[in-house]
């Protein structure tokens, strides 16, 4: 009955030639991505040992380890989070719950979408003009972390508020029925149902917090510092930072080490990463209405 | 018209104050109007019907009452709302209000909460921690709204898990646990079984002595069981209002009203 | 049942502004705050770099010079020359090479994600696009400078590696993932109904695509391109270590050049703040936020009219 005209054959063909022209474009886009992950992780294994990750850099940094690099990655990271994950949630709160839908709200959404288009280095020319001369905290950790924190609050305002507006209105509605504030609301059925969501978000801030180079370069970060930092207001050694100081400063550097640097990194972000994808899959399998 | 608070205090089984007073209520959201200059007054301790086919108002109605206008910015009200004797209109703690007032509207939504933690809710927001006492109520509103049987035994599995007709009980359950002064049930059997239904209609009857009750419903016979007296809605209007035995008996206005629980229309 | 709740409570007190009710409030401002936030933040970054940057464009600024002079000499010990044109054409060379290789593999990748792939194939290709756009720029710096450098010198048998092909592949791939995200994204959200009306008409799979897809989801993909360049353009770490770093107007492919950002993170280091120098980078840094926050508020525009429709 459906015999196969001469037209509809070329069609098929075509179809078939069309599915085979992106399917490789796909591949050809992730394929060398791959190769290059692959090599990073061939040159950069040998090196990573305890010693490469806990020790401190000697001889010109050509030798031992990045401990001071790991350790300034953890501490930025820690206060970009502190700073950001309030302010984001609450950002992502008032968006989400309170926001009236007028031309004030509009603005708050163009301001998330240019923090996060800003390129980074406008984003460092700010945390050196606000944080280290304006307000006087010098280059710190301090200043560091609250770049950095500024860079990539709408990763947490985006996640949280995507996640807040999982949650199905009538779950309000009925709330507010009963006498609820929007207060109470959010805290007993909005913000539980959303937590971990909101979790997913902040991994992700992580991961992209860790692999920040130039919104440190002039406001916390530095190319080598002979001891461990004691305070928010003291300079430190950053693993990005320190990528790009081997792999372009330091002449006679051995091959290897750039590679081992390379390789923490981005086992570091890439790890991350998984973890918040795996949560948010785990999440989305997980029915609770 | 108008209670002063001093007589809504001394509250005696003889008299029967007006507990909601409307006054010219007309509701739009934007150009279209969902409710038409309305004025009824509705009696504490008695069951006020409210019929009508679809889209005549009647949830507009309710959500008017509960305030719910303040979520909604389309949604603009018109006209006086008297809670006992307070204009709501002025009321400055909405939620306050709300929390004398229970609703369960047709759709079924249990919150995504335990069975003991969606009827404990209400009880917890207004201050109660006292755990045996929340268990005399938890155990309390889910006899009253038939569940109690069903789900003993399972407090913890999650409400919003329910079968539809059970989410819609525990709804009544919550509504309950408010221990509402006014009750408002909007065609709460629509998910419900026919036996659930008439249990819960005899409770209905008893949960008189304690509130008033404002029974919304698609079902004309439902209305005539229950309701003491019962309005007719249509199209934003109200078309009739008055003791439901003479609306079943002809005694009507409108001879709309007559049509519609002879079953001519609806 | 109990006596305790027999007692009805007085109807008169539930106006009462009680602590849910200022609790509520106070949140309401807390959150409030945190909304605003984001404004304030954008317009302080603004203020603070043009407050950084002010003498230098009331003081020796020439629009001509500054926008239109290849001369970029802020070290000379006879005569400084702050001209950025040289820079805005390494940026735009590299940007424009990595749109070339970007749009086509990203608009195939999304095609291919969206309208073709199926179950689990798709769900691993977007983690894996996912997990690509995660790399930091600083690794793709890396990766250029050591891979891309040798392999182009060999393969093309010139001198110099880090050129303007090294940095637009590396852009190519860095912007790739996200401009697939988005525009898999903008493909999604053409309804089904339109496909399914299209293939009762007797259409096929690609004509499908074609002639309903790609159109309907029009704006999406230009936003799409369009949030590309804008990284493309803003990106630092990558192009500083991947093109060479040197000041030139390329006229091939294998020319080193220098970008704009770039410039800024390597000079800016060695400048005494307040500096005319200083400024100069600075003001740079005005051009980037300005150029950008319009590019994305395009984009914005864009995707928020696809999704509005």
């Amino acid at each position: 009955m459906f015999q196969a005209t001469p037209v509809n054959h070329r069609n098929l063909s075509r179809q078939k030639l069309f599915r085979f022209l992106f399917g490789s474009m796909t591949a050809l886009l992730i394929l060398p991505v791959i190769i290059v992950l692959s090599t990073l992780i061939y040159k950069g294994a040998p090196v990573i040992s305890f010693e490469f990750l806990f020790a401190n850099p000697t001889n010109g940094m050509t030798a031992g380890g990045i401990f001071p690099a790991l350790l300034g990655t953890i501490l930025l990271v820690l206060g970009a989070l502190i700073a950001s994950v309030p302010l984001g949630v609450a950002a992502a709160i008032y968006l989400s719950e309170y926001a009236p839908n007028n031309w004030f709200t509009r603005a708050i959404n163009i301001a998330i979408i240019n923090l996060a288009g800003v390129p980074s280095i406008v984003h460092a020319l700010f945390g050196l003009g606000a944080f280290v001369i304006f307000f006087r905290f010098g280059t710190s950790i301090l200043a560091a972390s609250l770049t950095l924190a500024i860079m990539t609050l709408p990763i947490v305002i985006v996640a949280t508020r995507e996640s807040l507006q999982a949650v199905p209105m009538a779950f309000r509605e009925a709330c507010w029925n009963m006498g609820a504030t929007r207060w109470q609301t959010i805290r007993r059925i909005v913000l539980p149902n959303a937590v971990t969501g909101i979790l997913t978000g902040v991994i992700l801030e992580v991961s992209r917090t860790a692999g920040e180079t130039a919104p440190i370069m002039f406001t916390g970060a530095v190319f080598f510092l002979p001891f461990l930092p004691q305070g928010v207001f003291d300079q430190t050694m950053a693993l990005s930072l320190h990528l790009y100081v081997v792999s372009t400063q330091v002449p006679e550097m051995p091959e290897a080490v750039p590679y081992g640097v390379a390789l923490v990194l981005i086992g570091l972000v890439l790890i991350m990463n998984s973890v918040s994808i795996a949560l948010r899959m785990y999440l989305r399998g997980k029915k609770k209405w | 018209m108008v209670v002063p608070d001093s007589q809504v205090e001394v509250m005696t089984s003889t008299a029967t104050p007006i507990k909601l007073g409307v006054k010219n209520l007309s509701i739009k959201y934007g150009q279209e109007t969902a409710l038409d200059n309305i004025s009824l007054d509705i009696h504490e301790h008695e069951i006020f019907g409210i019929i009508g086919p679809a889209n005549a108002g009647k949830t507009s109605f309710l959500k008017a009452i509960n305030r719910m206008d303040v979520f909604n910015p389309e949604m603009q009200v018109d006209g006086l709302i008297e809670f006992s004797g307070h204009d709501i209109s002025k009321v400055r703690n909405v939620y306050g209000l709300r929390s004398r007032i229970g609703v369960v509207f047709p759709l079924p939504v249990g919150l995504p909460l335990s069975v003991y933690d969606n009827v404990a809710l209400a009880p917890r927001l207004s201050g109660e921690n006292n755990k045996a006492e929340l268990n005399v109520i938890v155990e309390r509103c889910l006899r009253r709204a038939a569940l109690w049987d069903e789900v003993k035994d399972r407090l913890d599995s999650l409400g919003s898990l329910l079968s539809g007709g059970q989410q819609q009980r525990l709804t009544i359950a919550r509504a309950l646990s408010q221990e509402p002064e006014l009750l408002m049930l909007d065609e709460f059997s629509i998910a419900v079984d026919p036996v659930t239904t008439m249990r819960i209609e005899e409770v209905l009857k008893e949960l008189k002595q304690e509130m008033t009750i404002i029974l919304v419903t698609n079902l004309v016979q439902q209305a005539r069981r229950l309701a003491d007296r019962t309005a007719f809605f249509l199209d934003g209007k109200c078309l009739d209002i008055g003791i439901t035995e003479d609306l079943f008996t002809g005694e009507v206005s409108d001879p709309r009203t007559r049509d519609y629980v002879e079953g001519r229309f609806g | 049942m109990n006596e305790k709740h027999s007692q009805p409570r007085r109807a008169v007190d539930f106006d009462r502004l009680n602590r849910a009710w200022y609790i509520d409030k106070a949140v309401q401002l807390l959150v409030f705050i945190g909304g605003i936030s984001a404004v304030i933040f954008i317009i302080g970054i603004f203020v603070f770099i043009t407050k950084e940057g002010l003498g230098f464009v009331i003081g020796d600024f020439s629009f001509s010079e500054f926008f239109f002079s290849q001369n970029w000499r802020p070290t000379s010990e006879k005569q400084t020359t702050y001209g950025i044109l040289a820079l805005i054409a390494g940026t735009a060379s590299v940007t424009g090479l990595a749109m070339l290789i970007a749009i086509p593999f990203s608009l195939g990748t999304a095609i291919y994600i969206a309208e073709f792939a199926t179950g689990k194939t798709r769900e691993y290709l977007k983690i894996t696009v996912e997990l690509l756009a995660a790399i930091p720029s600083v690794v793709w710096g890396f990766i250029g400078l050591t891979m891309m450098n040798p392999l182009i010198i060999d393969l093309f048998d010139v001198p110099v590696g880090l050129s303007v092909l090294n940095a637009g592949i590396i852009l190519g791939l860095m912007a790739a993932p996200i401009m697939t995200s988005i525009a898999e994204d903008a493909l999604k959200a053409v309804p089904d109904r339109y496909r399914e009306a299209a293939e009762a008409l007797g259409a096929t799979r690609w004509q499908v695509i074609f002639k309903v897809v790609l159109p309907a989801a029009k704006n999406g993909l230009l936003g799409a391109v369009l949030l590309g360049v804008g990284r493309g353009f803003g990106e630092t770490m990558a192009v500083l270590m991947a093109t060479g770093h040197s000041i030139n107007i390329p006229g091939s492919i294998f020319d080193s050049v220098r970008a704009l950002t770039a410039t800024i993170a390597a000079e800016l280091g060695e400048t005494a703040v307040g500096s005319q120098h200083y400024q100069a980078l600075f003001t740079i840094g005005i051009s980037l936020f300005v150029i950008t926050f319009i590019i994305n508020l395009i984009a914005d525009l864009i995707i928020r009219d696809v999704s509005k429709g």
